[in-house]
């Protein structure tokens, strides 16, 4: 048995060992404040009245039951059967983001947005934005009709006066973020022919022009290439957070994923290495992290350059030398896999950029793990062009202006300049959805329908394409703008009828199907459709000459200086603030610094010292941050593993036309971004940062459920170690009984269960599992769970079933609070994904007074609402702390309803599951197996006679993650996914199974609670164990 | 002394007499119900034997594949029925004349066996077939009536059992008073005839106060306990009868006939209600279903022009305007109920929980819908596992039980079944 000597930590306040953290940290609730009276006991007049109002209520309830009223269809559509789901193959693409989707509809509504498994591009990903995408359907804050001069309008008269204004206008501009759609694109073309001309002016919130642009001047073609990560052996990246919010993150995490997966049979993995300054998802997940600031950035990637070009034979560049952590080891590693090697970089510099192409051509990557050939279409935004648009509106140059589903006045570094300006056009529309920022500034107001309410098809990649179909009727008396562009255009069209037009071309270039119809239902019920004719024995070579790029870099790298520096960067949760609005992406936890609610100043440790600050449960001091001359008023987050001297800010808050949720929620970091260089640049230097000392509260979910100190939670070890023994890091706790030590599952007090038919498990692989939360929106969309809002998190009482818990490393031992003091300046992370463990011998059904908790005769631990009377013992003897209890009622509660839209308000309840219970006040809920689900999934199979096969129950989590961390299954089912993964070999029907797997364990195996869920060893590819 | 020692012993000899009468009275009550295998519990049970394995040959009383079945016993001893259910082939080859040419009669098609049926079942079954589902329209809405009235779905000792019981017990407890009133008197005739000391002649002389008896301690201690334990029953009934609205019929917006359709015409529950078999609500039919018909169907009973209740429906259509019915089922939202689990895995009529439904004019709520009454139907009823590979498993696990596989024996019980 390897004792693991690292010591784990959720949080400083852990590690420092704060009285107040210890305090909290055996305490499941936290302490509540007396609502009855001053003394915090019940008076005898209180209890009086509250046994008057229980009488009252009582007597009430006793009367007659209300009529209820049942109300058919006058003329049911075929289709639809109440309580039978529907699912429509359509497409999501937002910010940058692209995923083929199956939504769920019930009664006409769509409930639930899942990942495509048939398609090539996503192959069934997804990510917490577009798992929440559902909820911004029934936005109360969308527009139900089109607006002339604020001022709700029809479209007959929006129509007229657009068209003749138009006409008249000048020079028109059509701003949109990268359009993906090849028919929208024609559309707006058929507009511009019928204008004499509009310019279409690309932007993109998270720009990645830099590539694009070097590929111009490298490759000679302006485009994004695909990268596969499955493919690369060595991953470099220089602060691209290709697994968060890179460029097409959903596809990346499941190549990364595959990449990393070890077995017995394959006990090889990716080695990737991370060079960042802000602590990402992807960095977490990184082999090697080294923290540096974005200013080294570019002469680090000069660096490798070199340093590969000198084992190439190559010749180098001239660049000062820059001391780097890794980066040689990362040189020896990259060149040892050479053509099986990856170099990315976030960096939105176009020299930086040359200089990565010249490196993986140096590898040979080119071809191989990065193809320019099948290039991806995610981004077009053109940094130069947006910003000659902004100048000339200045200018008083710009006759009209069409904003095409976007927000620069938002999100765009010069906004509030474009924003004034927008007056100054003769004609002013917006296609928004909703009222922002930008629309609200506009003439008219054209609105587009919810992409759930749309035609619409996609070409993410050459060769790629994908439509999207309305899965409801519209909602309001909104027009799909492309409907809009066509009626401007005088064209009699309408869009459905244009879209198929355009597809007649990839029709007639394919023999599959003879028909039109044919060709058009395929690809409708697919969703996507794929061509290999445009990409076929073409390669795109290029090499140039680096020189002035690199000595561009080293310029760019000696004129930052000395001084601090601010990374902007997305959070996974609320990207570029579109869905600022959307509740489950406000309060879903952020993989890294787990707040909720709130963007914030991430600074190093080391700062904090020096500073002063300090940060303890969630109570931290504000701090201005200057950059230009304009400065904001931040609250401060300490994140161990932020680079020294730089600072990391989210954009997507600070919405001030969001919506009542997204509203005045943290502050908007757009403003800073540097757009002096001719691209958007999220690395600033020049930064003046300055604690103010006032306090304030960040709402983290972070430190509340703690594991009391037990450290073997987390069992990991190094590949080098696992290929030489399977079982390297498992602990394997033994109990003293009898005059010998003998496994924990060999003693127990139960009799233990049998499961005749089915036995529901769950295996999670921690290498595959990359921290990204779609699972825990995925889950809350699914389940009906409440979202609380920001003091009631800070109140820890958030109700998420399943959360992944971050864990950082050290190799120090717990007492030595200064060795881990240098462990927090670059940590190694671990994420656990924790739900409900299911347990075969729960200790929460043995205490629960009035049976509220039972186990199912197959190894599901149920909750029952309805029995619950909320003593909260079954929390309390829960190891894992994931049982929720409803303090409050949070549907139908005005003092909820800013928060919980989805219960709340008429048109956000149309999302709820109505297969599934909406919890009332003063119950227990938690983590259920998804058992509706399984319900269905055995109801289907019954009726059909059949027996259930493997795959046809999933749960919604394990569907979510795009990285397949999680399998569901029947462990009865010798054959199934989940029992061949843990090596279930006998058939039993005992609840304790034999699992053969090495890597997997159970959490708090030595309490034998017997789990369904079980965890796969985390397998870190590093030479040695180290933090 | 002695003599009011002896007085408390008769008085203790009498109670005890009273209680072994009563016992005795008790016993042969049950004795008697027990003894016709007419019981309620007996039919239901061979019921269920009878739909699982008989239905798809024989009906009561009439032939299908096989012969009418209601007079079996009558025909042969009840043992031998009994052993050519469980194997007719062997009866025949033993030689039974009766079944012999009942088998030639019908044209030698072996009737297969049914060895695994217990001797409980086959009296269940017997009793099911000489006394269940009688054509008999007065007794049947008698009991339908009777059923009806009564909102109890507890289950266990049906309430009219209860009723008789507890008026025998009053007549008794009656006729004890009476007799204890005599012997009382009869004792102290005896005693005054004796010679007795102060004490005890004032305890026989002693004269029945009523008023002091009315307000001693332990009158009103009695009468108060009897007061709140009435008091207590009545609002616990009235509690647990609260959201119970069995017999609920409320008026429809449409006069739609039940007894007319689904009676008379014959039409399949399942033409209108479409979701039975595929879903979890039946679904109420669309007004276009109805139009089916309706389109050409526009009076009843031979009636010129248009009937003013199927105009409604005509109007809907042209209005666009869907018809607004009136709830009749309510489960509470918590409870999960799927119909094509009942209706298409467990085959179950829709008349077993929805009632006589062919002839309700205006449909009302038969069946209680409370847990307990699910819950009942979950502990008793089996699966039908033939044909069905879903269950293969549970049978074989279940193979070594004597007892037939129930839905509790599978889960049926457990709350994630329908709570979640």
């Amino acid at each position: 048995m390897k004792e693991n000597k690292k010591t784990y930590w959720k949080g400083l306040e852990q590690l420092n060992n704060d009285p107040e953290f210890v305090k909290n940290a055996d305490r499941e609730f936290p302490e509540l404040p007396s609502t009855l009276n001053e003394e915090g006991s019940a008076s005898r007049r209180d209890f009086l009245k509250v046994m008057g109002f229980s009488l009252a209520a009582a007597s009430l309830a006793a009367c007659e039951a209300p009529v209820r009223k049942m109300i058919p269809y006058v003329n049911k559509p075929v289709d639809i059967n109440p309580s039978i789901p529907n699912y429509y193959a359509s497409s999501y693409f937002s910010g940058g983001e692209y995923a083929s989707v199956v939504v769920k509809t019930r009664e006409g509504r769509p409930i639930k947005v899942d990942g495509n498994t048939l398609s090539p591009v996503t192959k069934g990903g997804t990510s917490a934005i577009v798992e929440a995408s559902v909820l911004s359907l029934y936005d109360k804050a969308r527009l139900t009709g089109p607006y002339v001069a604020g001022q709700k309008s029809d479209w007959a008269t929006l129509d007229a006066e657009v068209a003749s204004k138009l006409k008249s206008a000048g020079a028109i501009k059509l701003v949109t973020n990268t359009i993906l759609s090849p028919s929208t694109e024609k559309a707006i073309q058929a507009l511009s022919d019928s204008l004499g001309g509009i310019e279409v002016v690309t932007y993109d919130t998270s720009s990645a022009y830099g590539i694009t642009r070097a590929n111009e001047v490298y490759y000679g073609s302006a485009v994004l290439p695909t990268y596969k990560f499955d493919v690369a052996q060595t991953i470099v990246s220089f602060g691209a957070d290709f697994l968060g919010t890179w460029i097409a993150p959903i596809e990346f995490s499941k190549q990364y994923a595959s990449g990393r997966r070890v077995s017995k049979e394959k006990a090889e993995m990716s080695r990737h290495y991370q060079f960042e300054s802000n602590l990402s998802l992807t960095g977490a997940n990184a082999d090697y992290r080294t923290p540096i600031k974005p200013s080294q950035s570019g002469l680090a990637v000069l660096g490798l350059y070199n340093l590969l070009a000198k084992k190439a034979g190559a010749t180098a560049v001239s660049a000062p030398a820059v001391e780097v952590a890794n980066l040689a080891k990362a040189a020896e590693d990259l060149w040892a896999k050479r053509g099986k090697s990856l170099v990315v970089s976030g960096s939105n510099d176009p020299n930086v950029q040359i200089i990565i192409n010249a490196i993986n051509e140096l590898l040979g990557s080119n071809g191989s793990t990065i193809d320019l050939v099948k290039a991806s279409n995610y981004k077009k935004g053109d940094d130069r062009a947006m910003n000659q648009f902004i100048a000339d509106l200045a200018g008083g140059k710009v006759g009209g202006v069409i904003f095409y589903n976007c927000n620069p006045v938002y999100d765009h570094a010069q906004g509030e300049a474009l924003g004034q300006n927008i007056a100054k056009a003769k004609v002013s529309v917006s296609t928004n959805l909703t009222l922002d920022e930008t629309a609200s500034l506009v003439q008219y107001v054209a609105p587009d329908h919810h992409y759930l309410e749309s035609w619409n098809d996609f070409n993410p990649q050459v060769g790629e394409y994908s439509l999207s179909q309305p899965a409801i009727s519209p909602l309001f008396e909104t027009r799909q703008a492309q409907d809009s562009f066509l009626k401007w255009s005088g064209s009699t069209s309408n869009y459905y009828d244009f879209l198929q037009t355009n597809w007649q071309p990839l029709f007639a270039g394919q023999s599959e199907s003879g028909n039109f119809q044919e060709f058009w239902d395929k690809a409708l019920y697919n969703g996507f459709y794929s061509t290999s004719a445009t990409t076929e024995g073409t390669t795109v070579t290029g090499s140039g000459d680096i020189s002035s790029a690199a000595a561009a870099v080293t310029k760019t790298a000696s004129a930052a200086g000395e001084g601090a520096e601010l990374v902007i960067y997305q959070k996974i949760g609320l990207g570029d603030g579109t869905y600022a609005n959307n509740p489950w992406l406000q309060e879903m936890s952020d993989p890294i610094s787990k707040a909720t609610w709130d963007n914030y100043l991430t600074v190093s440790q080391k700062w904090a010292s020096e500073n002063g600050v300090t940060m303890n449960e969630g109570e931290t001091s504000k701090a201005s941050i200057t950059v230009n001359g304009k400065s904001l008023l931040v609250p401060i987050l300490i994140q161990p593993g932020q680079a020294e001297g730089t600072f990391g800010l989210a954009v997507g808050y600070g919405r001030t036309k969001a919506g009542r949720v997204g509203n005045g929620i943290g502050v908007n970091a757009y403003s800073f971004l540097d757009i002096t260089k001719g691209f958007v640049n999220t690395d600033i230097t020049g930064v003046e940062v300055a604690a103010t000392g006032d306090s304030y509260r960040i709402a983290r979910t972070q430190t509340h459920q703690t594991f009391m100190g037990r450290e073997n939670v987390i069992q990991e070890a190094t590949l080098a170690e696992y290929q030489a023994d399977a079982s390297a890091g498992r602990y394997h706790p033994e109990i003293y009984k009898d005059g010998e030590f003998v496994k924990p599952s060999k003693i127990s007090l139960w009799s233990g269960h049998q499961y005749s038919n089915h036995h529901w498990g769950l295996a999670i692989d921690m290498n595959s599992c990359i921290g990204c939360g779609a699972c825990t929106v995925a889950c809350q969309v699914e389940n009906n769970v409440a979202v609380v809002g920001k003091q009631e998190v800070l109140n820890r009482r958030e109700m998420a079933w399943i959360r992944i818990d971050r864990y950082y490393s050290s190799d120090a031992p717990a007492d030595d609070l200064s060795g881990m003091e240098v462990a927090a300046q670059n940590p190694e992370v671990t994420f656990q994904p924790m739900m409900c463990q299911q347990c075969n011998n729960a200790p929460c059904e043995t205490v629960c007074p009035v049976a509220a908790t039972t186990h199912s005769t197959e190894g599901l631990n149920q909750m029952t609402y309805n029995r619950c009377i909320g003593t909260r013992y079954c929390a309390n003897n829960c190891p894992y702390k994931v049982r929720r209890f409803n303090w409050f009622k949070y549907h139908d509660n005005k003092d909820f309803a800013g928060v919980n839209v989805a219960q709340n308000d008429d048109l956000g309840k149309m999302v709820l599951n109505p297969d599934v219970t909406v919890r009332a006040r003063g119950v227990m809920e938690k983590c259920s197996m998804c058992v509706q689900r399984i319900q269905a999934g055995k109801l289907e199979a019954k009726r059909e006679k059949r027996k259930v096969k493997d795959g046809d129950i999933n749960v919604a989590c394990a569907v979510a993650c795009s990285t397949d961390a999680l399998v569901f299954g029947d462990l009865n089912d010798a054959n199934s996914r989940v029992s061949k993964m843990l090596k279930i070999k006998e058939n039993t029907t005992s609840a304790t199974k034999e699992v053969n797997e090495e890597r997997a364990y159970h959490v708090l195996e030595e309490i034998n609670v017997s789990p369904n869920i079980w965890y796969f060893t985390k397998i870190r590819n590093k030479d040695k164990n180290e933090a | 002394m002695l003599s009011k020692r002896s007085l408390v012993g008769v008085r203790l000899n009498f109670h005890t007499l009273a209680v072994l009468f009563f016992i005795l009275i008790g016993t042969q009550a049950f004795a008697v119900a027990q003894e016709v295998a007419n019981s309620d519990e007996a039919v239901a049970a061979g019921k269920a034997v009878f739909n699982a394995n008989c239905k798809t040959c024989h009906k009561l009383d009439q032939k299908m594949i096989g012969p009418a079945l209601r007079g079996a016993t009558d025909r042969q001893p009840a043992d031998i029925v009994k052993s050519f259910i469980k194997n007719s082939q062997a009866v025949i080859a033993s030689g039974n004349s009766y079944y012999s040419s009942l088998f030639k009669e019908y044209n030698n098609t072996v009737m297969v066996s049914h060895e695994f049926l217990t001797d409980e079942d086959l009296n269940n079954l017997l009793a099911y077939i000489e006394n269940g589902d009688k054509v008999d329209p007065a007794a049947a809405a008698a009991a339908s009536g009777a059923e009806g009235g009564e909102a109890s779905a507890g289950g266990g000792i049906p309430n009219e059992y209860l009723t008789v019981i507890l008026g025998v017990l009053v007549v008794v407890l009656l006729l004890i008073l009476v007799v204890l009133g005599l012997i009382i008197s009869v004792l102290t005739k005896y005693l005054t005839k004796q010679d007795l000391d102060e004490d005890d002649k004032e305890f026989v002389n002693q004269k029945t106060n009523l008023g002091k008896v009315f307000k001693s301690d332990m009158f009103v201690v009695i009468v108060t306990a009897l007061v709140i334990a009435l008091v207590a029953k009545t609002a616990l009934d009235g509690l647990y009868s609260v959201g119970v609205q069995q017999g609920y019929a409320p008026t429809q917006p449409i006069a739609y006939s039940h007894a007319l359709h689904a009676g008379t015409l014959e039409i399949e529950c399942q033409y209108c209600h479409t979701g039975v078999e595929i879903g979890r609500s039946a679904n109420i039919p669309s007004a276009n279903i109805c139009m089916n018909c309706h389109t050409h169907v526009q009076n009843v009973q031979g009636k010129e022009g248009v009937s003013p209740e199927i105009q409604k429906i005509y109007n809907a259509v042209d209005n666009n305007q869907p018809i607004e019915w009136v709830r009749v089922h309510n489960l509470p939202d918590l409870a999960y109920f799927n119909h094509s689990q009942h209706v298409v895995v467990g085959d179950i009529e829709c008349q077993t929980c929805h009632g006589p439904i062919q002839e309700m004019e205006v449909v009302g709520q038969h069946s209680a819908l409370t847990m307990g009454w699910c819950i009942d139907c979950h502990r008793q009823t089996e699966i039908t596992t033939e044909g069905n590979a879903y269950y293969d498993k549970l049978v074989q696990i279940h193979s070594d039980s004597k007892d037939a596989l129930k839905v509790k024996d599978i889960g049926g019980l457990e709350c994630a079944k329908c709570h979640y």
